[in-house]
């Protein structure tokens, strides 16, 4: 299995780097120090649903491991961490982001696991008619978008650019779920979230999609946080959000795109 | 008195933190930054407009409360003390229900009159008032209830209407507890954070205050931040040496 493969990699490298237990000669390639204790996890807030999901997976894989979530927008993830939060695990919405943490040298080596693009959403029933990204320009149509300190934001005011248009929100929320939120509650006419906010929301939201050629793509790195106190752990969940058949299956179940 | 100390250390400490990471070579920069200036001024306009009507209509309510007028005074007084302690975003939250666009009444605002109190200015008056008046409300309860009932009695006797015993005799003896209520409210009203992004939402210029302004910084440059952090905290050392604790001495209320 390709998921058994990467896992002993990862420990293998664990073992040679931590200088754990000495393994004999005649140990068999499967003979680890299977992962154990809690790792906590900071998750950008468009990954609030799928990651629990994926961590019961991984769970149920490694039944030693106890996983503990810290959701929020990515850069107030990026800015605790490197404020020295106790963290093992950071999943960031975008690759600036994580550039961040990279800079401070508080997150190691990440990698991409999956992509995502924008969508608009509508509170249900669309009252304000809204069918593409130019009806956001009318006026009187209320608009939240993120802030663009936030790889959201940042999203939207890229794909203002491309469709060339200017809106003027009413809000610049600071994660995508209070975005979602406003639309929810019909507090605003439409919001600029992601495709998988969108799926998520259900029959909550009215949605218009963006072509992709207009449209931008987003990615989302992993990595496990230098400080960790559980890097065995940690890395086994990077490992296991990247490669394992069962946490890309769930991520495409919830419209993430292949990374 | 170690106790005291201790205590003494917990809330003086972090302050002193704040001016040691003061990034005082760009302070003038951040200061004058748009962003800044903006927020200051949402910041002074809201909270100002936020005490003025919470001693409009929060002081004669204090005084209702006082004199127990109103039918189910204990009741009424409960009620309108729950802002005080809940926490500020379910604050934002019960605002929503009630004046965002769905609310209660906030449906019939926005059907009738086309208001929408979310996302402006005037939803960040509502915002604080809410979470601050009960500070005025209590302060000045207790002002009227520690007055002598004689002195209005006596302008009542001598033919004063009502009106103008409460303005000559009874607002000039409460003065001090007035200035001291306005002063927590306000405060309270400058800080707020939660219930305003919740139900006024974060735009600067229209709903961005300093707190907001503050924690939308930290997500971008901490020094920008701390700045402004560095601004609140001047604001309200200011406050505090203008009144000279002439109206803040413990035993004032």
């Amino acid at each position: 299995m390709r998921l058994t493969v990467a896992v002993g990699i990862v420990v293998t490298g664990s073992l040679l780097t931590l200088g754990a237990a000495p393994v004999s000669n005649g140990a068999t390639p499967n003979a680890y120090i299977a992962p154990s204790g809690t790792i906590t996890i900071s998750a950008a807030s468009s990954l609030t649903d799928v990651l629990p999901v994926i961590a019961a997976a991984f769970t149920k894989r490694f039944p030693k491991v106890t996983v503990r979530f810290n959701f929020a927008g990515s850069s107030t993830l990026v800015e605790q961490l490197n404020a020295g939060a106790p963290v093992d695990v950071i999943a960031t919405a975008s690759e600036q982001t994580m550039a961040k943490a990279m800079a401070a040298s508080t997150a190691v080596s990440p990698i991409i696991f999956a992509k995502n693009t924008m969508a608009i959403a509508m509170p249900a029933g669309n009252p304000a008619n809204i069918t593409k990204l130019s009806d956001l320009t009318k006026p009187g149509v209320l608009v939240a978008v993120c802030d663009v300190a936030v790889p959201c934001g940042a999203a939207a005011r890229d794909l203002f650019k491309i469709a060339n248009i200017t809106v003027t929100p009413v809000t610049r929320e600071l994660d995508v779920r209070m975005v979602l939120g406003k639309v929810v509650a019909d507090e605003v006419d439409a919001g600029i979230v992601y495709v998988t906010d969108v799926k998520w929301a259900g029959a909550t939201v009215t949605s218009a999609a963006i072509p992709l050629a207009l449209n931008v793509v987003t990615s989302y790195p992993v990595a496990a946080v230098k400080a960790s106190t559980n890097p065995l752990a940690a890395k086994a969940f990077v490992q296991y959000l990247r490669f394992s058949f069962s946490a890309q299956g769930i991520l495409r179940a919830y419209g993430f795109m292949k990374p | 008195m170690i106790p005291g100390l201790v205590a003494i250390a917990f809330l003086v400490i972090p302050l002193v933190g704040l001016l040691a990471e003061a990034p005082w070579g760009s302070f003038g920069a951040i200061l004058t930054s748009q962003v800044a200036l903006e927020a200051l001024r949402i910041s002074l306009v809201t909270s100002v407009a936020a005490t003025a009507i919470a001693i409009l209509i929060g002081t004669p309510l204090a005084w209702l409360l006082a004199r127990e007028i109103l039918p189910g005074t204990r009741v009424l007084r409960a009620m309108v003390i729950v802002p005080l302690l809940l926490p500020p975003v379910v604050s934002g939250v019960i605002l929503l229900t009630a004046f965002g666009r769905r609310g209660l009444v906030g449906q019939w605002l926005y059907t009738a009159l086309g208001i929408q109190l979310p996302f402006t200015t005037a939803g960040v008056v509502i915002a604080e008032t809410f979470v601050a008046m009960p500070f005025l409300i209590i302060t000045m309860e207790g002002a009227f209830r520690s007055l002598d009932g004689r002195f209005e009695d006596a302008a009542s006797t001598l033919g004063a209407s009502q009106w103008t015993t409460f303005r000559r005799i009874t607002l000039p003896l409460v003065g001090p507890s007035l200035v001291a209520g306005a002063v927590l409210c306000w405060a309270r009203a400058l800080g707020e954070f939660g219930a305003t992004i919740t139900f006024a939402g974060n735009f600067p210029g229209v709903t961005q205050s300093m707190p907001l302004a503050v924690y939308q910084a930290l997500e971008t440059d901490r020094s920008t931040a701390i700045a402004l952090s560095l601004v609140m905290l001047t604001v309200c050392i200011v406050v505090l040496v203008a009144l000279r604790g002439r109206y803040l001495r413990p035993a004032s209320t």
